[in-house]
């Protein structure tokens, strides 16, 4: 059973192992610097689908089915699914996951989604009441557009704060202590909201999240930046992770050469047109199944603090002249199993 | 956090680039300035045609919501209208724009409640308060005895 150590953080007593792993991602994400790690890239971004919602779903779909493959395993060998996306009563998540018959808990955190989704699965395999679970999440460019934003094709210009969701999705298969990586440490993020207001400064918005939920870490395990090879949060983006790393700075934490932000990984932002970098559901899960699992099975990277951060607003929320409330979950990978 | 709202979004807006105004601008006034000569090129076309003034104004105007309607179906006006700005959403091109797209993302609804529905959800507002504008304007305009 996972204990809990300071006021925030729980340690996992068996370090449960990520099985196996599967990314899906689209045009945008092929074109990133990431593309040779993805599983699936398909240039076509409907995914074969007449509408954006199924097109997320068909995402969902074709990452769990590569994620199992590559476990060995099948669905019925999973005792739960942890799944959710940015549509409105995550559909994206419900209609993809629909035919494959396994448990499902669907979850709402925004862009943290998937690291609620390891923080919750961590908790039930290190309690020995589940021995297999799947965690995945997604986010569609043109499915978000149209449920945040404007349409596809309205002529609107973008602010250079603004992020790009990505098409993508990851999906992680979590099992009990086998091989790495593993998951040693989890802390459950609070609500933070310190009254930004622009939806297109997520980044500023979610900064705060990251900052409380990275420092509590630091302060219940007792440890600092040196302890871990990546501190990789998702998806602040360039505003986000300067204003992370200022904070963070002013604690006497120096992350900035240990610091990484899955929206800057996942494009290029200096070709690729998306402005302060990636954002969604998809965009950390997706950069999380594709490059840094197999980088800490690998023995590449040894510590991986990974700090997923979500925006919990809504448009009507924005149209109320409401801030934006953030939260962060944080999750400890290692190479080593103690 | 030791750090107000106040503080915090102060650092936010030294962290936050801001629109290039001095390439926006100009852009805007170029590629604006541009749709209005092609506007004024179409009158003089159908003027030189033999078309009443009035009727020509129309005509030029109707043209310009046709090609960027056409354009929005192409999937090409908002690749220009993100180097141009204000240039392409004031002119009617604009207008036209705002209509077609949402009509061609809420497809996917059908056709009462997506294309019906959703078509005029931004140039809704622009109608609903361009016809108040247009009446104060009115009363005013009778109010002072201009007519």
């Amino acid at each position: 059973m996972a204990h809990k150590l300071g006021k925030y953080t729980y340690l996992t007593d068996a370090a449960p192992s990520v099985l196996a792993w599967g990314s899906v991602g689209s045009k945008k994400e092929a074109q990133g610097p990431l593309a040779p790690y993805f599983d699936l890239l398909n240039e076509d971004s409907t995914f074969g689908e007449q509408t954006w919602e199924k097109a997320e779903s068909e995402m969902q779909k074709e990452a769990i089915a590569k994620a199992l493959e590559k476990a060995g395993l099948s669905a019925p060998d999973l005792d739960c699914i942890f799944a959710g996306d940015l549509l409105n009563q995550c559909t994206g998540s419900t209609f993809g996951l629909r035919e494959l018959g396994v448990p499902f808990l669907g979850l709402y955190g925004a862009c943290s989604t998937m690291a609620e989704g390891l923080v919750l699965s961590a908790f039930l395999l290190d309690s020995g009441a589940m021995q297999k679970t799947a965690v995945i999440t997604s986010s569609h460019f043109c499915s978000a557009e149209r449920q945040y934003r404007f349409p596809l094709e309205y002529g609107g210009q973008r602010t250079p704060t603004s992020q790009w969701t990505a098409t993508a999705s990851g999906a992680a298969i979590l099992g009990q202590n086998v091989s790495p990586p593993y998951i040693r440490a989890v802390c459950v993020g609070t609500i933070e909201d310190k009254g930004i207001k622009d939806q297109n400064n997520m980044g500023a918005a979610m900064a705060p999240a990251a900052f409380e939920t990275l420092r509590r870490f630091f302060e219940d395990t007792g440890t600092n930046p040196d302890n871990y090879d990546l501190i990789l949060t998702g998806d602040l983006g360039k505003v986000g992770s300067r204003l992370l790393d200022d904070l963070m700075q002013r604690e006497g934490y120096h992350i900035g050469g240990k610091h990484s932000d899955c929206g800057l990984l996942l494009y290029d932002s200096n070709k690729q047109d998306v402005h302060a970098g990636g954002s969604g559901a998809g965009c950390c899960a997706s950069v999380l199944c594709s490059y840094i699992l197999p980088s800490i099975r690998e023995g590449r990277l040894k510590n991986v603090l990974f700090i997923a951060t979500g925006a919990l607003l809504s448009p009507t929320s924005v149209q109320q002249g409401e801030s934006i409330p953030s939260v962060a979950h944080l999750v400890h990978f290692s190479s080593l199993p103690n | 956090m030791n750090m107000t709202n106040k503080d915090y979004s102060n650092l936010a807006d030294r962290e936050s680039a801001k629109s290039k105004s001095y390439i926006n601008i100009p852009a805007a006034f170029v590629s604006g300035g541009l749709i209005c000569v092609i506007g004024q090129a179409f009158m003089n076309g159908y003027l030189a045609l033999g078309v009443e003034k009035d009727v020509a104004s129309s005509a030029a105007s109707c043209t310009l919501v046709f090609l960027s309607a056409l354009l929005t179906g192409f999937g090409v006006y908002d690749d220009i209208a993100k180097h141009a700005g204000a240039g392409t959403l004031v002119p009617i091109t604009g207008f036209a724009n705002s209509v077609v797209s949402p009509a061609l993302e809420f497809k996917s609804e059908g056709m009462i409640l997506g294309v019906g529905a959703k078509m005029f959800v931004i140039a809704g507002p622009v109608i609903v308060y361009g016809v108040l504008a247009s009446v104060a304007y009115g009363l005013i305009a009778f109010g002072l005895g201009l007519y």
